[in-house]
């Protein structure tokens, strides 16, 4: 199993890692997805268990079956994905990063100071 | 659909011993099912009945719809690789060889392919070879026979990590290209463990579990911390092992945990870590399998 150890089902897993390189650009829209054979190589699985990771991404419309040839990544889904992430960012992100820096006793000013910080480090954009 | 393997109520007696206690298990053509278990628990006393190598005491086993015993038909499309299996005083060539007579799908190019691969020494007497060397020779004709069943019990005794993983590899590919009907033993849980589909665990004769692979992942959690909080955490949830240590706690929570369940854990400062198919069968089939050291340094 090529890195696949958390909590959750095998195939949620297999969906998730797809659903992270279709948001991540690395998968683009109407380009084909692993077979599930491929997948079960590379991860190591059962194919059923790759193959139901591949039929989430379908049930949700991310991806799509073109008969005979395989399944391709949806139109929209990459735009989709990253909406939903956007969404989810505070709750997974920035509540757990606020309660513990109250445990830690940083304040709001003494937070919004290490993330500037963090960002200029990474070289990344001034908000 | 019938089930490719099907017993009912099997039983087998050795002196007043009961090695198989009323077993009844359905195993569905075309999945790869985990048969787990402690050393004497049964595993190999089931396979060697439904090889019909050996006779139940009650109850009956079929084989593709029909029983097994003597009967050549089911034999030819079924292939049995156990640990430690003796052969006649051969060559590998040769045991390979008559191997391929015998399997009406047996293919000549995975079988030279994976001789090559295991490096097997073809003009080499069987018995003159490592005990490592042997699996890998049952594992040859496991897979190159593709047959519709496929019963491994223990199949990589002494055999290298390398060679284990070529092993699985290679099985995957056969099975996702062949599929075929494949139970597999195995102590190595944790290695194997993204092979099945389904687990089996028998423990003293009879089946304990009997369920999708996928359902096992999350079905129990350790969850460790301060002793306070994790009483707090556990209170009023089924626990199946507690172990502590000064003010910490560790403590193994059956039944999975939603966002609500891991948002207060992480309130109350507690790690979770998700059992691993092997710790719940350690759980399941009944005492500790861990060595004494594992269990005297918790």
């Amino acid at each position: 199993m090529a890195g696949l150890d958390e909590g959750a089902p095998l195939f949620v897993q297999i969906a998730g890692r797809l659903a992270d390189e279709i948001a991540d650009g690395g998968l683009a829209e109407g380009g084909q997805v692993p077979s599930t054979n491929e997948l079960a190589a590379y991860y190591r699985i059962n194919p059923a268990t790759a193959a139901k990771g591949i039929a989430m991404l379908a049930d949700d419309g991310l991806v799509e079956k073109r008969r005979g040839i395989g399944m391709f990544v949806a139109a929209g889904a990459r735009a989709r994905l990253l909406a939903e992430r956007r969404k989810r960012f505070a709750e997974r992100y920035v509540e757990p990063l606020v309660a513990e820096a109250g445990r830690l006793g940083i304040d709001t000013d003494g937070l919004v100071a290490l993330i500037r910080e963090s960002s200029n480090g990474q070289g990344g954009t001034t908000i | 659909m019938t089930p490719a393997i099907s017993a009912a109520g099997l039983t087998r007696r050795y002196r007043g011993q009961l090695a198989l206690d009323h077993v009844s298990l359905d195993i569905e053509p075309g999945s790869i099912t985990g048969l787990l278990g402690r050393n004497g628990a049964g595993k190999t006393t089931f396979m060697r009945i439904v090889a019909g190598h050996e006779f139940a005491s009650a109850g009956r086993v079929t084989v593709l719809g029909a029983s097994p015993v003597e009967n050549e038909t089911v034999l030819r499309q079924m292939v049995f690789v156990r640990e430690d299996q003796s052969y006649p005083d051969l060559r590998v060539r040769q045991v390979v060889q008559a191997a391929s007579w015998f399997y009406p799908n047996w293919s000549h190019d995975l079988a030279d392919a994976l001789l090559g691969e295991f490096n097997l020494p073809l003009n080499r007497k069987v018995k003159k070879l490592s005990r490592g060397m042997r699996s890998a020779v049952g594992n040859v004709i496991g897979l190159a026979a593709r047959a519709e069943v496929t019963l491994f019990d223990e199949p990589y005794a002494g055999l290298d990590p390398v060679s284990r993983q070529l092993f699985y590899d290679r099985l995957l590919a056969e099975y996702a290209e062949h599929p075929r009907t494949v139970l597999l033993s195995t102590h190595l849980i944790d290695e194997a463990a993204g092979l099945f589909e389904r687990v089996v665990v028998i423990d003293r004769g009879r089946i304990v579990l009997n369920t999708a692979a996928d359902d096992l992942r999350g079905a129990a959690t350790s969850v460790s911390g301060p002793a306070i909080a994790v009483a707090e955490f556990t209170a009023g949830r089924p626990v199946w092992d507690r172990r502590r240590i000064a003010t910490q706690e560790s403590a193994v929570v059956a039944g999975t945990l939603d966002e609500t369940d891991r948002a207060r854990a992480a309130a109350l400062h507690l790690h979770l870590e998700p059992l691993t198919l092997q710790q719940v069968v350690v759980q399941v089939a009944g005492a500790p399998a861990a060595s004494p050291q594992e269990r005297t340094s918790a």
